[in-house]
């Protein structure tokens, strides 16, 4: 399959582009524009689409932490038992397996701090391949997936000029 | 005291356009959403921006030659040696401004004395008119039009050529219409100054910014035109640099020593961090270019099917970053249109009008937005003319 990088850049950018913005800003045609994403879709290289959302703004409770796990990696599959075990809770937002001073590292996300600890001490902790955990709660976010939250952006430029 | 009898009238009598008036509401406004400003959204790359905060650590804080760092005159050189096929010597054949409009004006004292007369295309960037009148000389205007996609043609320059004639501004890729010159269309230019002593001040600021295959061309590249053409360039649109600011002009050694004369006694030197910046620009900021002028593309052609779409037909633009739709079938004025808009839906746009008389019946629009930007401002703009 071949990959359309501008429009997926443009759809990563924003999802909600109709096919006929997206074929106009590509200088394509519409039907060419439906048939590249639905190749994409099924093959995969795009998952899905989401919205980013500010849960602070809303009234829902909302922590996530990052969790550094150190594991034993097991002979033949390594890490990759482990880690796939790991991403079916559905409190587990992404999993990735890391360089460095840890190996996996678990972003948990729940209502309250109480929660996603218990999360950890109860199903991450409990492993048996797993030596050791450290969680680092997120206390305020400012950008996520490209996308600034912390305020709204302003445009220093001013509103005319010739 | 009576300052007016003071002041010098030829300054006092350049009308402060307008426009000022109308500018001035939109930026008191709240919740505006803009498309007015002639300026990059994106920021200054950020290795260019490195190159000058590292020349600040160094302590390179002192004035430059006049004629700017040699340094940087030969990357321009070489820059215009790679994307126009022109040749000028870094030595005297290149001055380094402030910005593109210092040349602008420098180009323009060094040429005209009281008189002569200046031609200058329009619709087209405001400055040329006033800087014209305070050198003693008279604005011709040429009128370009719709129907010849805002280009202009050999025939209305030749009408407008007298033996008073110095000089002929040549504003390509155009702000605000868009328009560019393709070689042949300057070729018909050349034909027509070749034999004459008219010098064209050929204003390339938005160069980098033409669309589609359409590469831009210098008119100094055309046979027998160097001799005769100040080329004017600068960092400001071509790597989102307006606050640094910084330009040049390259042409004929005679003028350029001129240039570089009214340059060094108004200016000195251009400012020394800029033209660090400018250096790293010129060596490795191509890349940069041809990524801000895909994302200006993508956004050109979202904005002009939108008013094409919404039955303000609007001319294919092909360079710079404006389009030019024309409102004429609204049954407004220029400016009545842009006011409306902005009371009613609080959208900020340009009336052509304020680029001269021929741009009246049509509105400059800036896609130096987000795409996101451009669709909520397209989207007023369609309840706006619904109401209408």
């Amino acid at each position: 399959m071949e990959v359309n990088y501008k429009l997926l850049n443009l759809l990563s950018e924003h999802a909600r582009y109709s096919d006929r913005e997206l074929a106009v800003m590509l200088g394509m045609t519409e039907e060419e524009v439906k048939r590249q994403i639905a190749e994409m879709e099924n093959e995969g290289v795009i998952r899905v689409y989401k919205a980013v959302v500010d849960w602070e703004r809303t009234d829902r409770p909302y922590v996530s932490a990052i969790i550094e796990l150190k594991v034993i990696p097991q002979p033949d599959s390594g890490f990759e038992d482990v880690a796939r075990r790991i991403m079916k809770f559905d409190e587990v937002e992404s999993v990735y397996l890391m360089s460095g001073g840890y190996d996996l590292c678990v972003i948990v996300t729940g209502k309250t701090f109480q929660e996603v600890s218990m999360f950890v001490a109860k199903r991450l902790a409990t492993m048996a391949e797993v030596t050791s955990t450290a969680t680092h709660f997120v206390l305020r976010r400012y950008k996520e997936l490209n996308v600034q939250l912390c305020d709204t952006e302003s445009d220093d430029r001013g509103t005319m000029s010739l | 005291m009576d300052y007016n009898s003071i002041l010098n009238p030829t300054v006092v009598g350049i009308k402060p356009s307008g426009i000022r008036k109308f500018f001035d509401i939109a930026e008191e406004m709240e919740d505006v959403i803009s498309l007015g400003v002639g300026e990059p959204d994106f920021l200054t790359p950020f290795h260019i921006r490195r190159a000058g905060i590292e020349s600040l650590e160094e302590g390179k804080t002192r004035y430059t030659s006049n004629w700017g760092l040699k340094e940087l005159r030969s990357e321009i050189a070489k820059y215009m040696e790679r994307k126009y096929q022109l040749t000028y010597d870094p030595a005297d054949e290149i001055l380094v401004t402030v910005g593109g409009s210092e040349a602008i004006d420098g180009a323009i004292r060094a040429l005209v004395q009281p008189g002569d007369e200046v031609l200058i295309v329009q619709p087209s960037f405001v400055c040329y008119e006033p800087i014209t009148r305070l050198a003693g000389g008279v604005p011709v205007i040429l009128e370009t039009k719709a129907e010849d996609d805002f280009r202009l043609t050999p025939e209305a320059l030749a009408a407008k050529i007298t033996p008073k004639t110095k000089a002929l501004i040549l504003p390509f890729p155009c702000n605000p219409t868009g328009a560019v010159m393709r070689r042949q269309h300057l070729e018909a230019i050349a034909q027509v100054l070749r034999g004459t002593d008219v010098m064209v001040i050929s204003d390339e600021i938005y160069a980098e910014l033409t669309y589609g295959d359409v590469r831009h061309v210098s008119i100094a590249s055309i046979e027998g035109m160097q001799e005769r053409t100040v080329v004017i360039g600068g960092f400001s649109k071509t790597y989102s640099m307006t606050g640094w600011r910084l330009g040049y002009a390259c042409g004929p050694a005679p003028i350029l020593q001129q240039m570089t004369k009214i340059h060094q006694f108004a200016i000195m030197s251009a400012p020394t961090t800029s033209q660090y910046a400018a250096i790293e620009a010129l060596r490795n900021g191509d890349g940069d270019i041809r990524k801000m002028a895909e994302e200006y593309d993508m956004r050109r052609r979202y904005i002009v099917d939108g008013f094409n779409k919404l039955g303000l037909s609007c001319f294919e633009p092909e360079g710079a970053f404006y389009c030019f739709p024309c409102i004429k079938s609204t049954g407004l004025s220029s400016e009545a249109f842009c006011e409306k808009l902005l009371y009613d839906e609080r959208v900020a746009i340009v009336p052509g009008n304020a680029f001269g008389d021929s741009g009246e019946g049509f509105v400059r629009v800036s896609y130096c937005y987000s795409l996101k930007h451009l669709q909520q401002a397209l989207g007023r703009i369609a309840r706006f003319l619904e109401k209408l």
